[in-house]
Formats: structure tokens, sequence, C-alpha cells
């Protein structure tokens, strides 16, 4: 009898890049309802501009490339990317200013290094750095979260739409009624007008540690965090390096002087903290990948993002902090090789 | 009875595989009856093929030295049963690198008439050395798969400080099961084995060493020892985790030690045998039995049920199959070996050798999609035992990168494929690096090659040059000789010359 040839292991992997990519997605599912919840149905809007436009930037590219178009479309990066871009832009962005962010990390930042897997830079990341230095007025269109004392006009869904549409709001209202500064910008307004942190905390943006409903969209977002943990879809290193990176020098410059140093629960819940520890740092193809190397590549990007946060100019960091990170993944990845078993500490292999 | 767990090593990474190993361990050992036709390669063991000692025509029996070692490594091959040598040729095996390969071929005469029984000495009183050279002519090999002549890796043992002897039950790959069921039904002999080997070794401390999902073998193991009361002898239990049974993570779980790299298990004191090895030396020691038969697991899917065999070395494997009810009808591959390292074979004719601890046939295993990009989430890394980055070794791989692969530790690969099964975008790790080593010897061979090209080519210039200095030097010296002779001499030649012409005229 006659048989097929087979080169070892001939068990075959149970994993694959979309259930990978799906589990991703699907973590983000509770804090994405939070988000719609809190500021209004934007979210989903931003959500499906960035997805049609990222998926048809993929399928752009693989054309312009001749490859095969499912392989790519097949495996769902296209729309993580897209779900962190929307998770990153605020509820009121005209469709032009996400299919710009959207299609810039597709097209660019992902496939002309080579598509997935070869990109260095993290694509969500950079279609949001390159909406913030061409759009940077649309990214302050927060609306104020909707929580039950906090008096702000709500747009509804359809005035939502036409929103993102044409860019316009209904006649008779301002951006000033129906938007409001996020929490990191008023504490760096605030610090920047000599007020302590203490009184800048008292602003109703405020909630318990961070912003009102942001706390709440970050408890979300590290529920499905922790699940990505435990499902061994990202490991502990890089979420721990940000924490530690960020929180760490929040919390000695908190102890030194609590009147210009918010503490590390306003660090961890206001801005983008928890989406980026769990889930923009953790992006696999541009971090770094040995053990030793992520936590130092988490380290590095938390740093970056209070340095950022302290003493750049914009609001938040971690944007930056990661795609800085990100040119910096090779010399981490290089220099913190473990030892392979027999060889001795910090002896390359025999050459 | 349980062996106790601690004082254990740690491994990094491997894997918690599904066993599959409940369906070829319910029954006992099943005997093949003896085949019709027996093929026996005169290469089954590490080092240089066997040399034929019997032509085309003769007449062995069972026991019967039939090829004897060719060089300083290497085993001798026996007759598993008797019969008439009908050819000498080449024949299908399972190998890597080619598909047919030298074989004995005896016509069995179904007599089973085996050459008569040497006296057995007591091994106890024979030297060491005595022992090391008995145990030699035994052709016993390495039976966990390796396939090492046992004599050979002694007598290394011998020559260097070696402390442990551990006896590898461990048995880590899924579907394999042959040593489990051995160490059920024959742990005496196995034990006695390993007494055999101690005083071969001149050691006094052995680990029989069994993974923890094989209790039952356990049980047996610890009853014998009991019977045995040989306190030189501990039975431990390590957690089952595949790779825990490859030599160098085994002597890593026990002693706590690390194998350097390139090195051997001896460096740092220790001697790694297989539980059918150490059964199969005390066949041969104490029952003059050489290794003509073994214990394998038929299983898999692609069979009607598993089960484990004693087979004579040089069954077709199609026979064998028939013990296990047959091929199901979603058979798609024939694995020689267990699913994670074995090798894969075309047809059944190949006969089953001393490296066969099991014949797996299996329905479809392909992965569920293409092949896709590495996205460095770094899985593989995680679970390589030996702490490679696989990652970045396929993409050095990719790029032929011989420093780098070098630098990162390929020549460390034990190829136990773990890399593989994590793999989300189904990359073929295991294969590629396979073949990225098998270049690198490629390219080291052509360096040495050249290496020894430039050396000649050198020394030739160096010859050239020097019988160049040499001429010149000559020469100097005639012109020399020439001038100092001054022009008396010159007109003495010039006169011979006129006489020479006149003469050919003449």
């Amino acid at each position: 009898m006659r048989f097929e040839r087979k080169e070892a292991p001939h068990w075959s992997s149970q994993a694959s890049v979309a259930s990978m990519m799906l589990q991703v997605l699907a973590a983000l599912v509770p804090a994405a309802i939070a988000h719609v919840w809190f500021f209004g149905p934007g979210f989903i809007f931003n959500l499906l501009v960035a997805g049609i436009f990222a998926v048809a930037g993929e399928a752009f590219m693989m054309w312009a490339r001749r490859r095969p178009l499912e392989i790519a479309l097949s495996d769902y990066s296209a729309l993580v990317t897209a779900a962190l871009l929307a998770f990153a832009l605020p509820s009121l962005t005209p469709w032009w200013v996400t299919a710009t962010g959207a299609l810039f990390g597709v097209v660019v930042a992902k496939h002309l290094y080579g598509g997935l897997g070869f990109n260095i830079f993290n694509p969500a990341m950079a279609g949001y750095v390159v909406i913030l230095v061409t759009f940077p007025m649309y990214l302050n269109l927060w609306v104020a979260p909707r929580m039950g004392d906090i008096d702000y006009q709500h747009l509804t869904i359809i005035q939502t739409l036409v929103f993102t549409l044409t860019g316009n709001l209904p006649d008779a209202l301002g951006f000033d009624a129906v938007t409001r500064a996020t929490p990191l910008d008023v504490m760096k307004s605030g610090l920047n007008n000599m007020a302590t942190a203490t009184e800048i905390r008292a602003n109703p943006v405020m909630g318990d540690f961070g912003g009102r409903g942001w706390e709440w969209i970050g408890n979300f977002l590290a529920i499905g965090g922790l699940w990505l943990l435990i499902k061994k879809i990202i490991r502990w290193q890089i979420p721990v390096g940000v924490g530690v990176g960020l929180l760490g020098p929040a919390l000695i410059m908190y102890l030194v002087d609590a009147g210009t140093s918010p503490g590390p629960g306003f660090h961890l819940f206001a801005g983008a903290t928890i989406l980026c520890a769990f889930f923009i740092a953790t992006d696999p193809v541009s971090a770094a990948t040995s053990p030793k190397g992520r936590l130092i590549y988490g380290i590095g990007i938390g740093f970056l993002i209070w340095c950022i946060r302290r003493w750049g100019s914009y609001a938040d960091g971690v944007a930056f902090a990661v795609l800085i990170m990100n040119m910096a993944v090779p010399a981490i990845d290089y220099l913190t090789r473990p030892r392979i078993v027999g060889h001795k500490e910090g002896a390359a292999a025999d050459g | 009875m349980t062996a106790p767990t601690y004082d254990l090593g740690k491994l990094h990474g491997g894997l918690r595989l599904l066993g599959h190993k409940q369906a070829s361990t319910t029954q006992s050992i099943l005997d093949v009856p003896v085949p019709s036709q027996l093929v026996l390669p005169i290469e089954q063991h590490v080092g240089e093929p066997a040399q034929p000692v019997v032509g085309v025509g003769d007449y062995v029996l069972k026991g019967q030295l039939i090829a004897e070692p060719d060089g300083e490594l290497g085993a001798p091959v026996h007759a598993s049963s008797s019969g008439t040598v009908v050819a000498i040729e080449r024949w299908p095996v399972s190998r890597r690198h080619g598909d047919k390969a030298p074989c004995i071929v005896i016509e069995c005469d179904g007599k089973d008439a085996a050459v008569p029984d040497p006296a057995t000495t007591d091994y106890q009183s024979q030297a060491p050395a005595d022992l090391l050279l008995r145990i030699l002519d035994g052709g016993i090999v390495g039976l966990g798969g390796a396939v090492f002549p046992t004599a050979q890796k002694l007598m290394q043992a011998r020559t260097c400080d070696t402390e442990y002897l551990i006896l590898n039950g461990v048995e880590c790959e899924p579907y394999i099961s042959c040593d489990d069921v051995l160490m059920r039904e024959r742990a005496p002999e196995i034990l006695t084995g390993a007494q055999v080997l101690m005083h071969a070794l001149q050691i006094n401390d052995c680990f029989v060493v069994v993974e923890s999902d094989k209790p039952e073998a356990i049980r047996r193991l610890g009853e014998a020892l009991a019977e045995l009361g040989d306190d030189r002898i501990v039975l431990k239990q390590v957690p089952t985790i595949y790779p825990s049974g490859g030599e160098d993570q085994l002597v890593q779980l026990v002693t706590n030690r690390e194998v350097p790299s390139g090195g051997l298990p001896t460096d740092v004191g220790c001697i790694v045998q297989n539980v059918g090895t150490a059964a199969a030396v005390h066949d041969w020691i104490l029952r003059s039995e050489p290794l003509i038969s073994r214990v394998t697991t038929v299983t898999g899917d692609g069979v009607v049920s598993p089960v484990n065999i004693r087979a004579r070395i040089g069954t077709p494997i199609e026979e064998v199959i028939q013990l296990a009810g047959g091929y199901t009808e979603h058979v798609k591959h024939l694995i020689i070996g267990g699913p994670m390292t074995g090798k894969s074979v075309t047809t059944d004719e190949v006969p089953l050798v001393k490296a066969s601890n099991c014949v797996l046939a299996i329905s479809d295993t392909a992965p569920k999609g293409d092949e896709l990009a590495c996205i460095r989430c770094g899985d593989c890394a995680a679970v390589c035992p030996v702490q490679l980055l696989p990652q970045q070794l396929f993409w050095y791989a990719c790029a032929d990168d011989e420093k780098k692969l070098r630098e990162f530790g390929l020549i460390d690969c034990i190829e136990c494929g773990c890399c593989d099964l994590v793999c989300p975008s189904h990359i073929p790790l295991t294969a590629d690096f396979r073949i990225a080593k098998g270049r690198i010897r490629e390219l080291a061979d052509e360096k040495s090659r050249a290496e020894r090209a430039r050396q000649r080519f050198e020394a030739r210039n160096q010859r050239l040059e020097k019988e160049q200095e040499e001429r010149e030097a000559e020469l100097a010296r005639q012109k020399d000789s020439a001038r100092s002779a001054g022009p008396a001499a010159i007109a003495e030649i010039l006169k011979r010359k006129q006489q020479e012409k006149k003469d050919d005229s003449g």
C-alpha cells in the first residue's frame, strides 16, 4: 500500500491567526458597549467607517501586491486595527478623518512594510498619529459622558450620523454645547494654569480615579484584557511593563509633590492607558518577542506615556510612546535573548 | 505505590499533549508470528553500516551473526529467525535520506531454529571491559529510537566521570506505549538489565524515570524493585510534559544539570539508556538472546485496533499492521515513530527495525489554514525546551543567514516539534529548521573542502616557487662555474659542439 509523504511533526497547530484576532475583537466587546453607553453611538459609526476603509485598503493592497485576497481578509487583522483606531477616536469624528487614519495604518504602516508580520509600526497607532498631525482639531470632539448629573446636550443617533457624514452639527448647536475637554486635557490645562491636581480633580469630568465614564470603559477593557491573558492570546509582560513604567514614576512624583502630579489611579484610568496595556502595546507583530524584552518594551511605553503626559504638549502619549518603542524593538530583542539551555550566561551560541 | 516526584529540575516550555495511549495499552503484548520473509537493513544504528558476513544462498539460524560492525561506531546484525539468505539488495526502509538501503533478505523456513545456546557466564564475575565487549556482540542499540550503539555509549561513559545511570521510561511522545507495556510486563528484567549496566559502568547510582501518566508501570517497577532489594536503584516519577523524554531534557529534569551545547550527558556525569535497551541487555547477557525482536506500538486512527506487538526485527510493516486489524478506510500517512518526530514512509513494505518504537497510521492531519507570515507572537519561544527563539531562527532561516542561525543556536534545536504545534500561522518551523541545519552542515563541509583545496593550492604554489628558485639557483651556479672556468673552458665547449656537428653531417 502507498502513503503520502509528510514532514514531522505529524500533528498540526490548532491555533490560528484568525482565531487570535477574533478573540481580541471579542475581548473588546464589553468596552465597546460601555463606550456607546457613555459617549453615544458615534463609536459605532467610527468603527464602521474604520472597518470599511481598513478592509478596503487591505484588499486593495493585496490586489496591488498580487497576493491572494482571501488570505489577508480572513485573518481579521484589519478589523482589529480598525477597532483599536475607533477606540482611540472621539465619538464625534467625521468619516474622512477616520478613513485617513484607517487607510494610512493599513496601506502605509502595514502593507508598504510587507503586510501582516512585517510591519514595524503598530498600524492603528500610525494611523492615529497621522490624524493627530493632519486633523488635530477633530481629536478634541469628545462628547460629555452620559451620566445622570452631567447636564449636557446629547446628540441623537441621527444627529451623530449626520455629523459623521458631513462634519456639521445641527444648526442650533455649537461644539461647546456638546463636547467637553477630556480629563487629561483638563488636567494638562489646569496644571499649566498653576492649579493644583486636587483642585483640578474637583472638575465634574473627573471620576473616582480618572474621568467619569472613562473609568468604566477602562474596567471593561481590563476585563477583556484579563480574559486574553487567561486565553494566552497575550502574555503578562507587556501589560505589567506598561503599568510599572507609567504608574511607578507617577506614584513617586505623587508622593514627592501631590500638588502638580496626579496620582497613579488617575494615570491608570485616564486616557488610553488600559487600552494600550492590554490591546495596543500587545500587538505581537510590532512588539518585542522575548519575555524579558517584552517587559522592557512595556516599561518603555509606560514611561514614555508618563513623560509625554507630564512634559509633552499632547494630553496623552500612548500613540507616540508605542511608535517610539516600536523602533526600539529590534535592539531590545537582540539584547534580551534568553540563555539557550546548555550555553553559559551571556555567551552567544557557537559561532 | 508512587514514585517520588520531588527533587526534580525544571524544563523550559514543553507541551501537555493528548496521550492517545489508552487504545494500545488495553491488552498485553501480542507476539507476531515469524513472517515468510525477513528484511534486515545492515544499517540499523548510528555509525557505519555493518558488513554482511553471509552470502546469498547461505542457511542461517536464529540469532546467527549476519553482518558485523565496520569501523569504531557500529553494531552487528543477527538473523531474527532461521532460513535462507535469498538476496542482499537495496530495499525500501524508513530513513530520512533516500528511500532504499542495503538489506539482507532471508526466506524463513518456519522452523525458527536457533544457534546452539552458548553457556552464559555470571556477569558479576566478568571484568567490566569484557562485559562491554560482550554487550557489543549482542547488536544492542538504543531502543528509544536514537539507535546509538549501546556498547560504544557505555565505553565512552567509562572514560568519563559518570555518576548516574538514568533509565528512560518517560516515553513522552503521544501514541507510543511500547515502553509502558514493557515496564508493566517485564519490570524485573528491566531492573536486572540496569544492574548489568551498572556493573559494566562500575557505578552505583541508577534512576529509573517514568512519566506520571503510567501508574501501572510505576506500580510494577516498584514491586519488582522491592523484590530485588537493590537500593542503588531509585524510581522517579516526572510530570507528563512533552519532550521530557529527550535525553538532555531528562538529564536536566532528574539531576538539574544542563548538558552543555554540543556535549553529551556524560559531560555532566550521566548516561541515559532506554528501559527497552536495559531489557535487551538483560536478554543478551543472561539469556544469550541477541537483539532480534522488539516491542512496537501499532496505533493511530488509521488502524482498526491499536495494539502493542513483539515482532522479529526485519518483519515487513504490512504484516505487523494485520495484527492491529488492518487499515481503516481513512488512513493517509504511515509513520515510523511518533506523531512529533516520526518519519513518514511511502510504502508498508519497509521492515520493522531496531529503531521502530511505533508504527503510526493516521488520517489527514493537514493544518486548518494556509501558511501565513509569522506574527511574532512568541508562542514558539514559550514552548521551546531548549529556550531558543524559533521566530527569530525562522527569520534567519528564510534569509539563509548562517552566522545568525549559529548565533541563535539552530544547532541546539532538538527538532521536538513543539513550536509547530502552537504556531498560529501554521509555519512548518521544525521542517524548515531541519533543512537549515542540513544547509549549515553542507556549508561547513564546503568550507572544509574549500579550505583543503586552498591549502593544496598554496602548497602547490609554494612547491612551484621553490622549484623555480632551485632552477634559478642551479642556472646561476652553472653560469658562475662557466664564468670562473674562464675562456679556456668556453673554447673547449665550442670545440666539442663543432665536433658533434661534424659527426652529425658525416
